[in-house]
């Protein structure tokens, strides 16, 4: 065919390998009797048992649920009302790359810049509510910023993936029900949303994924009380790490895979459409 | 003025358009603005604030912070934070070079095969890199632990004492780093590689370009958009790491991502922090400047 050096095949194989090996050591080494160290002492089920046991393990795990369902479906509504709002909005060239560069800028920010700017907002918007009720804890730390912060970073990719979508329908088929005496809503109804659908449900997916995923923000922004599981393993790693831990991650790698061929079966059609 | 504007086949002017555009945006926007750019407009003020004796903040707006990053402080003149910064300059910089290094074979290899294979072998290199970070991390600490094969073998050999581990140390450092940043620099160059136009490789062959030569011409000419975003999404990234560096280099390998989660964290100085994150938008445009304009230089060859 193009005939490539020999040495790219090997170096691809082994560039592949390298980005495996880590998944594939915590994936053994839950399985493994031996308490420290890594020498293998013999297959075990038990690091998950006691997972299922451990109380702060759970109550991450219900922490991160909360956060990512929550933020998940709030960044999904408006994420998308914002990819449909501003397709009409009558911007001029200025307008639109100015919308352009705010909807893109989270996903260029360093996570630890938007996870202090949002320390710093929680603070200025803590010592401004407290004048008027000096009870409230709305913006303490808690799930509540946690789930303000994930829909932040959320937002722009689902606009962005719906956005895509969207321009991938066109305008022909909103011209062509119109001709045919559609309603605004009919046509919204019955041509654009379930066209539309699999673009919201991949962006959600690939939101949710974010939040689940997100390590950089949530350890800036959660309370002692509102520890999702990328922190606890974090802060398990310094502590010393133990077999449950690898147990905890080999099922979230499991559950983030599951969710990646979600997206890409979604995906799929228009993948080999070309 | 009122003009007639048809948009999904529907008779309509601007001023209903607005309405009707910035009631679905409306949310949106005031999302954004209140949570992103609001916090980031007040990010950059704080860093010109200083900080108070009890960690609160004073706004009064001085350089103060800015000379503290570069080192003058209550001492005379320390190099640490300088030091600092251009080690994570340095460590971006060289995980780029080496990501795209790797990455190029990587997406020549994957533009090579069958197309139902393609679609398959990207969504292999992509899967790690939506694994949590921590977790790709702190399973290297597994492999370079001390009995595991790698330490092993190099305690065997002779290049570390007797029972000691890999890692902390710039090696495992840079081993985390290219194994996080790798796939972001595969699918540009790969989308840029599967729509090479291999005739120009030929010609450039036939009029005896040695391999260098057609590589450059012939090859990099062509996929410079897919070159400048995979270094886009592998520098910034780089830039403003700190989970490796801090499971993977010990406490002596500090980058400005770790200082900027210290100011925040145990030594509560926002406003140091603040000039810092300042400090890490100007290194990154700075950076990307230079790239794009070798980017556009390198295009028109």
């Amino acid at each position: 065919m193009k005939r490539l050096p020999r040495g790219v095949g090997v170096l691809a194989i082994v560039s592949i390998a390298v980005l495996y090996l880590p998944l594939v050591a915590v994936m053994a080494l839950s399985f493994n009797a031996t308490r420290h160290g890594q020498s293998w002492g013999g297959f075990t089920w038990s690091w998950y048992a006691k997972l299922f046991n451990n109380e702060a393990v759970l109550n991450a795990a219900t922490n991160s649920a909360i956060v990512a369902v929550t933020s998940t479906s709030l960044a999904t509504v408006i994420g998308t009302l914002l990819a449909i709002g501003l397709r009409r909005l009558p911007l001029g060239r200025w307008g639109r790359t100015s919308a352009d560069v705010i909807i893109n800028l989270p996903t260029v920010t360093p996570d630890i810049l938007l996870a202090a700017a949002l320390v710093v907002a929680y603070g200025i918007f803590r010592s401004v509510v407290a004048h008027f009720s000096p009870e409230s804890k709305f913006f303490d730390p808690g799930l509540t910023t946690l789930i303000i912060g994930h829909v932040t970073f959320q937002v722009s990719f689902v606009a962005v993936v719906v956005g895509a979508r969207l321009k991938a329908i066109g305008n022909e088929q909103f011209e062509a029900a119109r001709d045919l005496f559609a309603s605004t809503w009919g046509v919204w109804r019955r041509i654009i949303l379930p066209q539309l659908a699999p673009g919201i449900v991949g962006g959600a997916l690939l939101a949710f994924t974010l939040s689940l995923d997100d390590f950089v923000v949530s350890f800036f922004i959660s309370g002692p009380s509102s520890t999702t599981l990328p922190v606890l393993i974090y802060a398990s790693v310094k502590r010393g790490v133990t077999p449950e831990i690898h147990a905890l991650s080999t099922l979230i790698v499991a559950l983030t895979m599951i969710a990646i061929l979600s997206i890409a079966i979604l995906n799929r059609p228009r993948m080999t459409k070309e | 003025m009122k003009s007639t504007l048809v948009i999904d086949g529907k008779p309509t002017n601007r001023l209903r358009l607005w309405l009707s555009g910035l009631g679905l945006v409306g949310a949106g926007l005031l999302w954004l603005s209140c949570f992103l750019i609001g916090p980031l407009l007040a990010l950059s003020l704080l860093a010109f604030a200083s900080r108070g004796d009890y960690g609160d903040i004073i706004w009064q707006f001085n350089l103060e912070n800015v000379w503290r990053m570069v080192g003058f402080g209550t001492f005379g003149w320390v190099p640490d934070n300088l030091l600092i910064i251009g080690r994570s300059v340095v460590l971006a910089t060289i995980t780029t070079s080496l990501c795209l290094a790797l990455g190029f074979p990587l997406a020549f290899w994957i533009a090579d095969r069958d197309r139902r294979w393609r679609v398959l072998l990207i969504a292999i290199v992509m899967v790690p890199a939506c694994v949590n970070l921590v977790i790709r991390t702190y399973a290297w600490q597994l492999i370079l632990g001390n009995h595991a094969p790698p330490a092993v073998f190099a305690q065997w050999a002779g290049f570390i004492p007797a029972d000691a581990a890999l890692y902390p140390g710039q090696a495992a450092v840079y081993l985390g780093m290219i194994s996080a940043m790798l796939p972001f620099a595969v699918l540009p160059l790969y989308t840029s590689v599967e729509r090479l136009d291999w005739s120009v490789v030929e010609a450039a062959r036939d009029l005896y370009g040695g391999p260098w030569r057609t590589f450059r011409h012939g090859i990099l000419a062509q996929v410079t958009p897919g070159l400048i975003a995979a270094t886009i999404l592998t520098l910034i990234p780089s830039l403003g790491m700190f989970v490796v560096s801090d499971l993977l280099g010990g406490a002596k390998y500090m980058l400005v991502g770790n200082l900027i989660q210290q100011q925040f964290g145990a030594a509560a100085d926002w406003p140091f922090g603040a000039m810092l994150g300042l400090g890490l938008v100007v290194a990154s445009l700075v950076s990307l400047l230079i790239l794009l304009r070798w980017g556009s230089r390198e295009g028109r060859i």
